[in-house]
């Protein structure tokens, strides 16, 4: 089948060069992109690259690239290309699919158009790209890509006509939250950070560690435009006063470290990484560090202790980072997808990035949309779309035509939401109230087939193996709640076990010492909230309603 | 700076390999918090971190043993046993799990006797369970030897693996 080698293997990639644009870009009529992010490049699309390259060449057009970009979007149609001059996007292109190759040459040599219209599509049309604005446009291996698509020039602007203060000002203007999941405002991170004091530095510290099953957004992002997160972190850096930054990446997104590295390397050679920066005395030095496999160490102070070499444990704060994180100093710690906002921020101004959204929860949200629903992809979205907008618009409803159940947000620590709030807004507030976050931006769409006590039992069974064990509550509490959840849906539980469950899941929550036992519990109160007939149904009736559970006993 | 001991050090055997793994160290100026970084070019070139290699790395980096094997076995992507010659990688993330990766775990333990974290008597293959690979997509996930299946049902995972 499918293979993604380069990806898997980093050192290995040098040998498939990266494609050339057959087309200056003055002389470009119309271009053909071609996705490379790593839902399609599995299903073969590096060979549709060179298949359709071989076909424009044939055919003699010389003002069409054909290029290398990162993800298109709509992952579920692999493999993707896009036309964007004529705003035409072709699905489910093979490699060996003469009939959609040869539609391909004929739109792109100025024939009848094929493929669908973008513009008429929901997936497209209800999306709001700030932080994807550039990704599916540039070849994310290409820092000229970037600079032509405006790249930079945010870092530019920022290095030599404003000072950190005006920049910091600019970002608290945006009313930016942090992207990661808490939604705690930027400006204000970046403020106590740069007022914070030390003789020997500070860092920037870019959390990549995307450990939330069902998310992929950093990945996507890393994978598509890596040079905005590092123009973000760089800004970061001027403002806050810090000349060193991290980029601490899971260890599973081999693609995404290769395009990293690389982007570091093209960035330090174009003169926006390194010393003496846009020509001023500004610098900053960026490094990758590879997480191991833990899942707590996107925890922000397991995460410091995992860039310095040791086990990725949290410890109590305060002190928060911003007071002493790296050997000690003052550190900046942000999402991917919080440092790719901060480029169009600056270039574009906070309060126009602040139009967008709702009251409290401003500008764009990327979310990786999965499970039952038909368009799987990475969608960005105003805050305060509706739940309902996300999953049977641009989702276009789920697969099979199946009824809807719920959906889940946040990861291991968010929860499970009902068909009834599916009008609720999806913005911080909202999630926090419904019982949910808003986490990273994983979305899961769940169809009747899905048996809501399982799923609790799912995320407690992760964070029972993800536990650092430093602290009782939850190496102890998740690994008790798993047990009451197994004999439930084991149709051995009873109305006590219930109730021991609510009373240990409290009681995790409030004393465990990180995010991660605080939230291991939330899977457990939303399903109790919205779907107790299913728990009760398994203890009462030792029926399993979705039919997903084996009631005799035995294991699922 | 003083000269450590490490630099003197000579490693668990005369492998070439071994001539990558002090270049790294020397790179990271042999400081402690290189420690994850070291161990994963080790894993890379080995394939997984046996006793000496723990010890040399311990030495080379002045970290007390003790917390080299912390973090090694802290870290799920650290291997201590030698894995199989192919691997099987089942991603078990939400939209795999709820789109029958379960059934696909099932499927290759009753093939191959295994469960995950296991590999077959014979060496051949190691079957893992990943926590998500981000290929939500493309739910349930595979990784067969580093070529990423999607959409994989219990027959043809069956087929996947027969064919190593």
């Amino acid at each position: 089948m499918s293979t993604i080698e380069d990806a898997r293997a980093p050192g290995e990639g040098a040998r498939r060069r990266p494609p050339e644009p057959l087309v200056p870009e003055g002389e470009r009529r119309v271009s053909a992109n071609v996705c490379q992010a790593a839902g399609c490049l599995s299903m073969q699309s590096d060979l549709v690259l060179g298949a359709l390259r071989d076909r424009v060449e044939a055919a003699g057009l010389s003002d069409v690239a054909v290029r290398r970009v990162g993800c298109l979007g709509l992952c579920a149609a692999g493999p993707l290309v896009e036309v964007p001059e004529l705003g035409r996007l072709f699905d489910h292109v093979q490699p060996d699919d003469g009939a959609a190759l040869d539609s391909l040459v004929t739109t792109l040599s100025g024939g009848e158009p094929g493929g669908q219209a973008m513009a008429k599509e929901p997936f497209f049309s209800h999306q709001v790209k700030v932080v994807l604005e550039r990704c599916g446009q540039v070849d994310p291996e290409r820092v000229e890509d970037y600079l032509d698509a405006g790249g930079y020039e945010a870092l530019t602007k920022t290095v030599t006509t404003m000072s950190p203060e005006e920049v910091i000002a600019e970002v608290v203007r945006s009313g930016l939250r942090g992207r990661g999941g808490a939604g705690y405002p930027t400006g204000l991170k970046w403020t106590t950070v740069a007022k914070a004091t030390s003789h020997d530095g500070k860092f920037v510290v870019c959390n990549a560690d995307e450990g939330d099953p069902g998310a992929f957004m950093d990945r996507s992002v890393l994978e598509s435009c890596p040079q905005q997160v590092l123009e973000g972190m760089a800004i970061a850096g001027y403002a806050v006063g810090a000349q060193h930054g991290y980029v601490y990446v899971r260890a599973e997104y081999p693609l995404a470290v290769k395009r990293l590295n690389s982007a570091i390397r093209q960035a330090e050679r174009s003169g926006f990484l390194g010393k003496q920066i846009a020509g001023t005395d500004f610098e900053f030095h960026v490094e990758v560090r590879i997480g191991a496999g833990a899942f707590v160490c996107g925890e922000e102070t397991a995460l410091l202790a995992s860039i310095q070499g040791g086990r990725g444990t949290p410890r109590p704060r305060p002190p928060y980072p911003a007071a002493s994180g790296l050997w000690g100093r003052p550190t900046l710690i942000n999402n991917v997808e919080t440092y790719a906002n901060v480029p169009p921020v600056v270039m574009r101004g906070g309060e126009w990035y602040g139009s967008i959204g709702t009251g409290k929860s401003k500008g764009t949200k990327v979310f990786a949309l999965a499970g039952a629903v038909v368009n799987t992809g990475l969608i960005e979205v105003p805050m305060g779309l509706s739940l309902r907008q996300i999953v049977f618009d641009i989702g276009g409803g789920l697969v099979g035509g199946k009824k809807f159940k719920a959906v889940q947000t946040g990861g291991p620590s968010g929860g499970c939401l009902p068909e009834e709030l599916l009008d609720m807004p999806i913005d911080y507030e909202s999630l926090a109230q419904a019982g949910s976050h808003m986490g990273s931006g994983g979305m899961i769409v769940m169809d009747e087939s899905t048996c809501m006590v399982d799923v609790a039992k799912y995320f407690m069974d992760f964070c029972r193996e993800e536990s650092c064990g430093k602290c009782l509550p939850c190496r102890a509490g998740t690994v008790q709640m798993y047990g009451l959840l197994d004999k439930i849906t084991r149709g051995r539980g009873t109305r006590h076990d219930l109730d021991t469950l609510q009373s240990l899941a409290e009681m995790v929550r409030t004393t465990s010492l990180c995010g991660l036992g605080q939230g291991a519990p939330n899977p457990v109160f939303s399903t109790l909230r919205y779907f107790r007939d299913e728990y009760l149904a398994h203890i009462d009736d030792h029926t399993c309603p979705a039919g997903a559970c084996r009631l005799d006993g035995g294991e699922r | 700076m003083v000269a450590t001991p490490a630099r003197t050090l000579s490693p668990p055997s005369d492998d070439k390999r071994w001539r990558q793994v002090e270049v790294r160290m020397r790179r990271l100026g042999h400081r402690p918090d290189g420690l994850i970084e070291v161990l994963h070019t080790v894993q890379e070139l080995f394939g997984f971190l046996d006793d000496s290699a723990l010890a040399f790395v311990s030495q080379s980096l002045s970290v007390p043993p003790s917390k080299v094997y912390g973090v090694a076995t802290f870290y799920s992507h650290f291997m201590l046993k030698p894995q199989g010659e192919h691997t099987c990688v089942v991603c078990t993330g939400t939209a795999c799990y709820i789109n029958g990766a379960g059934a696909l775990l099932a499927k290759l333990k009753e093939r191959l006797g295994l469960e995950a974290g296991g590999t077959t008597a014979d060496g051949k293959l190691s079957l893992l369970q990943a926590r998500c690979l981000g290929a939500c997509s493309m739910a349930p996930a595979v990784v067969v030897d580093g070529e990423v299946h999607g959409r994989v049902t219990p027959s043809s995972i069956a087929v996947l693996v027969e064919a190593l």
